[in-house]
């Protein structure tokens, strides 16, 4: 920013120096000063009339702001343009070394490099990122796996931050270090700043190498929910430095805060969730701000919480995961949209301002460097990180149907990044603390350490020891159906069996769900739609809309396989010359209707969305237009029957002959209906 | 059936273990549960399942019963369905929900994911002709759909012809206008359902049942 005044004064310099009237004023409608200041200025002999004037301070702020995004996203730009790098190198290294650039720069200039401030980074840059995952969070996969994720997040984080902490302090009492100073607590603390896995960076470089469900959720969730501990453990060790003694009280009070801080996170982010999806339920009319509510009110969400020290993420999630089934029964499909893109632009803007920002407040220091302080901090993480996996790993297998490999264990391990939000609590570290330096430059070597070694050796590992990867899947009506046959066969042996498992529960919830919640949470009538209709619903809505805008007739399927050829004989035929009248009329119409779309004139209060759903009912009505000859056929079910007998007779393989006959009489039969 | 009388004995405890792949803990319990669902008799009937309470609001709970008398599931090469079943049968029938052990080879795997999927084959292929029809597996889908009234009998048809017209599609490929696809093999019914892992979903923990916590 000072860079730019620089210039602004250079500019000034040169132009004064040429005589042309322009002028750095105050900003044209601030008031005058004192009276003094006026009647000096008549006594001023006149200048020209300023025609052109700059004035940078005016601006400067959202400017400066402005700049700094535009410079990342033009930074990510240039990423994806060059081939060969983003395949070789993760994102979020390359963003962090245009940060040490970047940084560079301005230090060279003679200007102070900006850092990462704590409350711009909780505030602004982390809730897009978190909203994000907690709103698309695949709920299936991680509700079957909630008790693993809980355990690495818990007692995983508890594990590093002690024994990192713990060997920390033993190393500070070998004399040859030189930080004898160091006591317990504040070691402690260090540990459980660095302990906490970071979703950022885990997202950041998972997204990148596709793996396999099972070990996306389990990291991912890790990191998530490792926030509520990380909170706790923070404040608690932060108070107790200060004070310098723990009793067996404080110990207890920990653990009590803890269950208070994410219990209550989640409960807070729960409340927003359902008043954001009863807010949903009205909005029939005012289609516009839809998107906004949701963001509005989870953001509030996550303010209420950090407002009472509670779990700022945790509560970011739950209102993202209760919130979306009900909001998405109630909102158009292009607040869906919005909803979606919105959400992704953003965390994606945060994401890469994080790691620029980064790579500035590293040059930006200030910095105490002691070699084995730092190369003990990132073995150990490592070292802890490993044993807590493999010791974990041991206890939940015995709980688990779906065992976790070797290869699971090892990518769990590896994948465990640190990110900006350790950075961001050591910095919130107040400087009474003698330590601190030397805290932020270990924590900053892990964060560069994980992140670039482990961030880009990460992919070739993956693919050297051969680790499934992620399903490509297209959404299957098949395994839909019997998804949802599994659930309640299941739900049926389990009763049988006398067993009140898992399906037992589910199933109470899920009809809880549907009596009282859904009632109150959906509009209309739709909260009586089971999920099979709506996952129907919203494929055949999918293949209409992708028809539509291909503009052609909803005629054949790709695969050249129809309805003719399950049902061969139902189908009464048209005449082919109706059949080409009907194609005329439908073709004027589909152009009418692409004419219309897009000469709408666009209103402030409505968008109208109702185009789509007109051709959707072109479509619509075509089917039921075929719907209709299958049910006036009178010959249906005596062909049908026929049938039957016709191929077990084909299967014996003597009819032939016989069959193609009766095939055409029965064809004949139905043309004349 | 007089030869499975006293099931307290280790012999035929051992026998059915080896069969089933059960251990002798999980026997135990299943026992217990099959004498208070058939009332302390040799052999259960459909009757007794009927007055499962848990299974009253289930959907597709005919289907579940009878999965239990179909003697396909028997693994005895048997065909048809009957009328009351001894405990073998049933131990057998549950042996289909155990979860696959953790060291397997890849044909393993595929055994048991074979025998699951021909366990839900069997569910759905009523009439036994070694297909699933059209009208069959409209008759699955209006099923699942049984609870939202009216509305789901012409949704439902919608639902199976577009599940059909993907099995097709997937299996087959191309067809001519008048060639006519019969109904899903056990092959094609496979191939659909090959993505959806169903060794490691279609389970259930025996282990920690507590029988003192069984229904009426």
């Amino acid at each position: 920013g000072d860079f730019f005044l620089m210039l602004i004064r250079f500019l000034r310099f040169v132009f004064v120096g040429i005589g042309l009237p322009i002028e750095a004023s105050a900003p044209a409608y601030q008031s005058h000063g004192t009276e003094g200041s006026h009647l000096t200025n008549i006594t001023n002999t006149k200048k020209a009339f300023p025609v052109l004037a700059v004035n940078y301070e005016h601006v400067r702020k959202p400017f400066e702001i402005a700049l700094w995004i535009l410079l990342a996203l033009l930074m990510k730009l240039g990423f994806h343009l060059i081939p060969r790098l983003s395949a070789v190198v993760p994102e979020s290294c390359l963003l962090i070394v245009v940060g040490l650039l970047v940084g560079g720069l301005i230090k060279v200039i003679g200007e102070e490099p900006p850092v990462l401030d704590s409350q711009l980074f909780f505030l602004c840059l982390l809730p897009p990122i978190i909203l994000d995952a907690g709103y698309f969070l695949p709920i299936r996969p991680f509700t079957e796996n909630v008790g693993t994720i809980l355990v690495f997040a818990v007692i995983g984080t508890l594990w590093n931050a002690f024994f990192m902490g713990g060997l920390l302090y033993a190393l500070c009492q070998i004399e040859s270090v030189g930080l004898s100073g160091v006591d317990l607590l504040a070691c402690l603390l260090f540990g459980s700043i660095v302990s906490a896995v970071d979703p950022v960076a885990v997202l950041a470089v998972f997204e990148e190498i596709h793996i396999n469900e099972l070990v996306h959720i389990l990291v991912f969730g890790e990191s998530l929910l490792n926030d509520a501990v990380t909170v706790v453990l923070y404040n608690l060790f932060e108070e107790f430095s200060k004070v310098g003694t723990v009793t067996v009280l404080d110990v207890f009070l920990g653990v009590v805060c803890f269950f208070v801080v994410s219990l209550g996170g989640v409960l807070v982010g729960a409340i927003y969730g359902f008043l954001a999806a009863f807010t949903s339920r009205f909005t029939s009319h005012t289609r516009v701000i839809e998107p906004l509510f949701v963001f509005l009110y989870s953001y509030m969400a996550y303010l209420s919480s950090e407002m009472f020290h509670l779990s700022g993420i945790m509560a970011l999630i739950a209102c993202g995961v209760v919130m979306r089934p009900y909001v998405e029964a109630n909102i158009s499909h292009k607040s869906y949209t919005t909803i979606k893109y919105f959400l992704k632009m953003w965390s994606s803007v945060s994401e890469t301002l994080i790691f620029i920002f980064l790579g500035v407040s590293t040059v930006a220091g200030p910095h105490a460097w002691n070699w084995t302080f730092v190369i003990t901090t990132v073995i150990l993480c490592l070292v802890s990180r490993v044993l807590g996996v493999i010791g974990l790993t041991f206890i939940i297998n015995k709980f688990r149907i779906v065992k976790l490999t070797k290869k699971d264990q090892f990518i769990v391990a590896y994948g465990g990044l640190r990110g900006a939000i350790a950075f961001s609590l050591g910095y919130l570290l107040s400087n009474s603390h003698q330590m601190r330096n030397l805290f932020l430059t270990a924590i900053i070597t892990v964060i560069f350490f994980t992140v670039f070694v482990q961030g880009m050796t990460i992919r070739p590992l993956v693919e050297l020891l051969a680790v499934k990867k992620k399903k490509e899947s297209k959404p299957s009506i098949n395994e839909e159906i019997h998804t949802e046959f599994l659930d309640h066969l299941l739900t049926g042996v389990e009763g049988v069996c006398g067993h009140y498992g898992h399906y037992h529960w589910k199933e109470k919830l899920n009809r809880f769900n549907k009596t009282y919640v859904k009632r109150w949470l959906i509009a209309g009538e739709n909260f009586k739609e089971p999920e099979l209709i709506a996952f129907y619903r919203k494929m055949e809505l999918k293949q209409a809309i992708m028809m539509v805008e291909s503009g052609q007739l909803p005629s054949v399927l790709p695969s050249t396989i129809s309805m003719q050829n399950i049902q061969p004989r139902a189908i009464p035929r048209v005449s082919k010359k109706r059949e080409e009248e009907i194609r005329r009329i439908l073709r004027a119409n589909l152009q009418n209707n692409k004419q219309k779309m897009r000469s709408r004139s666009y209103s402030r209060h409505t968008l109208f969305d109702a185009d789509e759903e007109d051709d959707v009912s072109e479509v619509r009505l075509r089917k039921t237009k075929m719907e209709m000859e299958r049910r006036v056929s009178v010959m249906e079910r005596r062909v049908s029957v026929m049938e039957r007998r016709v191929s077990v007779m084909e299967r014996e393989g003597r009819w032939r002959g016989r069959v193609s006959v009766m095939e055409r009489e029965g064809k004949c039969d139905g043309e004349g209906g | 059936m007089g030869a499975l009388q006293s099931l307290s004995d280790e012999p035929e405890y051992r026998e059915l273990a080896e069969k089933t792949g059960f251990s002798f803990e999980q026997i135990g319990i299943l026992h217990k549960r099959f004498k208070q669902l058939s009332h302390n008799e040799d052999m259960l009937r459909r009757a007794d399942l009927d007055t499962i309470p848990d299974l009253a609001c289930n959907p597709i709970r005919t289907q579940i019963i009878e999965a239990f008398f179909d003697k396909r599931n028997f693994h005895q090469n048997g065909d048809g369905t009957v009328e009351e079943i001894s405990f073998e049968e049933f131990l057998v029938v549950m042996s289909h929900f155990r979860p696959p052990a953790l060291n397997m080879t890849e044909d393993q795997r595929e055994k048991v994911r074979r025998e699951k999927l021909r366990f839900l084959f069997n569910m759905h292929d009523t009439d036994n002709d070694g297909t699933i029809t059209l009208e069959e597996y409209r008759h699955v889908v209006e099923e699942l759909l049984s609870r939202s009234g009216a509305l789901g009998k012409e949704t439902a048809k919608g639902i199976a012809d577009a599940a059909m017209l993907e099995v097709a599609s997937i299996s087959i490929g191309h067809m001519e206008p008048d060639e006519f696809y019969e109904g899903i093999t056990f092959e094609h019914f496979l191939k659909i359902l090959k993505d959806i892992e169903i060794e490691t979903k279609m389970n259930i923990r025996f282990l920690n049942m507590d029988t003192t916590t069984l229904c009426k």
